[in-house]
């Protein structure tokens, strides 16, 4: 695989990954979604405190050519954001797993993580989606 | 997927790992895996190879081919010599723009046009309907492909490959049949980078010989690929208007600031003439600026820029800028705001983000 997926994670069709720590997720952008969008020039964060719903806009992320949505793979209360972000987007493209997560949610159902794809069924879905290209 | 055309240099765009995109009926790479923004800097440190082959060309011979052109150009082409090349906007009669293209003088009775891919079939059809006098047009298009070498190698890069000594080819100015390689070219010195670099026309027979020659050649000073994200960004920092952006059949070439490419007494009527005078006038109802991003905002196309809680215009092409590492964008604005240093805000997603007018270009290379 080209692309970096990382066991543990859970994966949405819109390449947003989330991790559970606790209660909380931490939400960003997949290595494929990264490598996607290209340089990624700017980011729009939600308010600490939003409530986010599972598949709405959360966050907007900007490349040089694209404007992307981020949306919530889950329903909650946003608890922190990487402001580290505002002024170096492009720690997405080089860390999108560590330093490039972009906010935290606090997990209101935790089913929905359950719906997620995991590891090997992302990898799949993201071969599939470049065979249609 | 799309019924788009390829041109003879598709096959090397996915060996070289380019992304495809159907870009105005033609299979182009956006961009390689080096990433816009790298091939920005490759384009403006060293050189870059672009396929621009979707570029349409038509001849206009015969005796009466200056004339013809005088009447549907806005620019005096009676001042353009042999082996020279214009630029030139054709109007509607409502002065609204029909594409900007760039004519190349073979001889008096003998020109060759580059119009815009997307504005091909449209151009033909403008050009045919106003036909006059003993003139006869070919639309090339098809058979015709074009590379543009563009960056501060191009040079070095294309005279190993031909013995025509490309330093007597002066800025907007071209060669027809040169070898290059052994393939017959028309070699023009023009580009929309705004870097120095080289335009290189061929018959599609020739194509893969040029570009493998090219690009062989190339490696000894980096050459690498382009495509047409970076092009834009390139043009953008340039200042070089795009058609549908800067100039549209709603927009005059006066209001994109094209002012020395209308001649507005030359010696022929042309198309478009009253009007665009009487806009000169009455005055522009907006024109077009120039803004640099005071806080951290991609400015992007037809986003409202504001004067305190008045709406003043739009952006009609912006980008981040990896040249200058900032966020850059032309706009369209009332014509009483300053050229210079005028604060705006640009409305992205119902937010606010400061802005200036600055001059343009933005870019300009050193010589």
């Amino acid at each position: 695989m080209k692309y970096n997926v990382i066991d543990g994670l859970k994966y949405t069709k819109q390449h947003e990954y989330a991790r559970q720590e606790g209660n909380v997720a931490v939400v960003g952008l997949t290595d494929y979604a990264q490598d996607k969008l290209g340089e990624i020039v700017f980011v729009e964060l939600p308010d600490v405190g939003a409530a986010v719903e599972a598949g709405k806009s959360a966050a907007v992320i900007e490349s040089v050519k694209a404007v992307a949505d981020l949306y919530a793979p889950v329903d909650g209360t946003v608890t922190e954001v990487n402001e580290t972000l505002l002024d170096q987007p492009e720690v997405i493209n080089q860390d999108p797993y560590g330093e490039g997560w972009v906010f935290k949610v606090e997990i209101k159902d935790e089913s929905q993580l359950g719906e997620l794809m995991d590891k090997p069924a992302y990898e799949d879905f993201i071969i599939k989606e470049e065979e249609e290209e | 997927m799309s019924g788009a055309k390829k041109t003879p240099f598709y096959e090397k765009h996915v060996a070289l790992n380019g992304k495809i995109i159907d870009y105005n009926g033609w299979f182009l790479p956006v961009q390689f895996p080096q990433g816009l923004v790298e091939e920005v800097h490759d384009t403006r440190k060293r050189a870059t190879i672009f396929d621009v082959s979707h570029m349409g060309e038509i001849i206009v011979e015969g005796k009466d081919a200056e004339a013809y052109l005088q009447k549907i150009l806005t620019n005096d082409v009676s001042r353009l010599k042999d082996n020279a090349i214009m630029y030139s906007p054709v109007c509607y009669p409502d002065g609204g723009v029909v594409d900007d293209i760039l004519i190349y003088r073979i001889n008096g009775n003998k020109y060759f046009l580059v119009v815009n891919a997307a504005n091909t079939d449209k151009d033909y059809e403008w050009f045919k309907e106003n036909q006059a006098g003993e003139v006869d047009l070919k639309n090339l298009s098809p058979q015709y492909a074009q590379i543009a070498l563009q960056g501060p190698e191009s040079e070095a890069i294309l005279q190993q490959l031909t013995e025509v000594d490309l330093s007597q080819i002066k800025f907007y100015r071209f060669q027809a049949d040169v070898a290059v390689a052994g393939v017959n070219c028309l070699v023009s010195r023009t580009g929309y980078t705004g870097e120095n670099g080289f335009e290189v026309y061929c018959e599609n027979e020739g194509a893969v010989a040029l570009w493998d020659a090219v690009w062989e050649e190339g490696q000894k000073k980096e050459l690498r690929p382009a495509g047409l994200g970076a092009r834009d960004v390139l043009r953008l920092e340039a200042s070089l208007p795009l058609y549908g952006h800067e100039l549209s059949k709603d927009i005059t070439p006066l209001q994109a600031g094209l002012q020395r490419f209308v001649a507005l007494d030359k010696s022929a009527a042309f198309i478009g003439q009253e009007a665009l005078k009487k806009q000169e006038q009455e005055g522009l109802p907006k024109k077009l600026y120039g803004l640099e991003m005071l806080e951290r905002g991609v400015p992007r196309d037809n986003y409202p820029v504001k004067s305190g809680e008045r709406e003043i215009g739009w952006i009609s092409s912006g980008s981040y800028s990896p040249t200058l590492d900032k966020f850059i964008a032309m706009a369209f604005l009332e014509p009483g705001i300053a050229e210079q240093d005028q604060e705006v805000t640009v409305e992205i997603r119902k937010r606010f983000y400061r802005a200036k007018t600055t001059k343009l270009p933005f870019y300009r290379r050193e010589k």
